[in-house]
């Protein structure tokens, strides 16, 4: 009773407080009021999400994926990591959404229908690799601020739709382009309708490449409302911001994109190294683009007891940004030994790939089993956490999952 | 005092002994009818202040020092903390962070400059309190053990 005494008193105080004058008869204010939380609905039913999904945030949404829940090739919607930085538009009327390509190094500014989109030009499909820039978060020390996400904001889906090259060509280039950057429907946080809640783009050469999409279906059906239904950008192995939802326009520019989360240290890491803690000024941060190489243990789910003299099948996907994985390794011994695994070739590019082993121990006892893995240019994976950035992005430490042998 | 009188003073008191214990029979029986069918004697008791306690205590819920509604830890600034802090983010997002004092003010600055977040005046204070008490920076290393496994029989 002397808790709910205070809460109450401190809460009525605080309305005074925000209100700037006492209000009579407080006591009664509350009555009739509906707290929402009692009306929020369930995120895992509503966007058709697995149980085991880890809610980060609620507004805006965030959820991340468990290792052991990403062992699918095609990782399906049920386990896709949600990250939002506004709010989910309402309201999308696929026979009115059009994409307007203007811009400043545009030739002629354009606006398509999705039925024009679909129909005008070639359609294709892939299966991208899309990590946040802020996957491993957690583990940074000092703490770096945002939603915390440990190993799971990471997926590879199926895309389908049209190129945006073909689209932006279609419209007209001028020799000055620099960068394009997408803006799209949902609604920033504050509720401010001039206000973006992100804005974010890649330079023209990327946006030229095979595999950036201007995608309108995932694994087959139309893209997920939460993951950017109707029209979402697509361009796989750099940090997923960039892969716009709800997209309705894309500006050529002739400088880099200066949209929400461009700027300051959104999405950017110091130019030159820092020591941990240290302070950076926003002229010296530099934004990300391909993402560093990195794997996942998928199988078997870390806690595993296995008896004393079985093997144990061990399998994951990895990934390399803009390159491809040419060497996958475990270590039972915290990284004194490494053992070599098979790993697949990509789907195509920019999609992850499979590997697997078969580990034996030699004795009884608890154990970690370390995956790293190596890329084109022969950059493996650290197994302590990489350079430390004021925002904790790239953290691609190697992953590591607990057995027992009994 | 003759025989008479005394008898007669004798038999007054025994009736309003009788008379007595035949009202308290008469209130304890009334009493234990409501009983029955309003145990908690609500009909005493001021309606006005029963509900609006009923209906603060939905939204404010203290359950092992944890606010159920937002999840934050109950102590000093709770209130001004929900107030300034919930309104456009969730909760969830201040208790997945930690950070010094130096760096809560700058992250309301950034929010002041880029959020729409307003001025917070002496709340400020109590609210980067609040957030350094309850959610203290802690030195983690370079990588920390694995923790909270969950230990289950894996079968070839």
């Amino acid at each position: 009773m002397k808790r709910r005494d205070f809460v109450k008193k401190t809460t009525l105080s605080s309305f005074t407080a925000l209100i700037g004058a006492e209000i009579v008869f407080g006591f009664n204010m509350l009555e009739g009021y509906n707290p929402l939380a009692l009306e929020e609905p369930d995120p895992f039913k509503m966007f058709h999400k697995n149980k085991e999904m880890v809610l980060l945030n609620d507004k805006p949404w965030n959820m991340e994926a468990q290792a052991h829940l990403l062992d699918d090739k095609i990782t399906p919607n049920s386990v896709m990591f949600i990250r939002n930085n506004g709010l989910i538009p309402e309201g999308i009327d696929p026979l009115s959404w059009t994409l307007t390509i203007d811009g400043a190094s545009v030739v002629k500014e354009k606006t398509y229908t999705l039925t024009e989109l679909k129909s005008k030009f070639k359609q294709h499909t892939y299966q991208l690799t899309l990590e946040c820039g802020g996957n491993g978060r957690s583990e940074f020390n000092p703490p770096a601020k945002g939603n915390q996400w440990t190993i799971g904001a990471v997926h590879c889906a199926s895309w389908t739709g049209v190129r945006l090259r073909d689209v932006l060509e279609d419209a007209g280039i001028r020799n000055d382009a620099v960068y394009i950057g997408y803006y799209a429907a949902d609604v920033h946080l504050s509720g401010a309708p001039n206000k973006e809640p992100i804005s974010r783009g890649v330079p023209i050469l990327k946006s030229l490449q095979d595999e950036t999409l201007i995608a309108f279906k995932m694994n087959g059906k139309d893209i997920p409302l939460v993951h950017g239904y109707p029209l979402r950008l697509v361009a796989g192995g750099w940090p997923a911001s960039v892969s716009g939802k709800w997209i309705n326009r894309i500006s050529i520019r002739n400088k880099i994109h200066d949209g929400a989360k461009m700027t300051g240290k959104a999405y950017r890491v110091p130019c030159d190294p820092v020591a941990p803690g240290e302070k950076v000024k926003d002229e010296d941060m530099c934004i990300i683009e391909s993402m560093p190489v990195k794997s996942l243990i998928t199988y078997p789910k870390s806690g595993a007891i296995i008896k004393e003299g079985a093997s144990l099948n061990i399998r994951g996907h990895a990934w390399a940004g803009e390159l491809e994985v040419t060497k996958m390794e475990y270590s039972i011994d915290f990284g004194s030994t490494w053992k070599e695994c098979s790993i697949e070739k990509p789907a195509n590019r920019l999609a992850w790939q499979h590997f697997s082993g078969w580990v034996e121990f030699p004795k009884k006892g608890y154990y970690e089993v370390w995956a790293r893995a190596t890329d084109t240019q022969g950059i493996t994976q650290p197994m302590v956490v990489p350079g430390w950035n004021p925002k904790g992005y790239l953290n691609n430490a190697c992953h590591r999952i607990a057995i027992k042998v009994s | 005092m003759n025989k008479g009188e005394e008898f007669k003073k004798s038999v007054k008191i025994l009736y309003h002994l009788m008379m007595a214990g035949f009202c308290l029979f008469i209130m304890v029986g009334v009493l234990m009818t409501y009983y029955v069918f309003d145990p908690n004697f609500s009909a005493f008791k001021n309606h006005t202040e029963t509900t609006t306690l009923l209906k603060e205590v939905d939204e404010n819920i203290i359950e092992n020092g944890i606010h159920l509604r937002t999840g934050f830890v109950y102590a000093e600034g709770l209130m001004t903390v929900i107030n300034n802090c919930t309104n456009c983010h969730s909760a969830k997002l201040v208790i997945q962070n930690r950070m010094s004092k130096e760096h809560w003010n700058e992250t309301i600055r950034w929010m002041q400059e880029t959020q729409k977040l307003w001025d917070l005046g002496l709340n400020q204070e109590i609210i980067v309190n609040y957030l350094v008490t309850n959610y203290p920076v802690e030195d983690t290393g370079r990588r920390e053990n694995l923790t909270n496994i969950l230990w289950y029989d894996l079968e070839n």
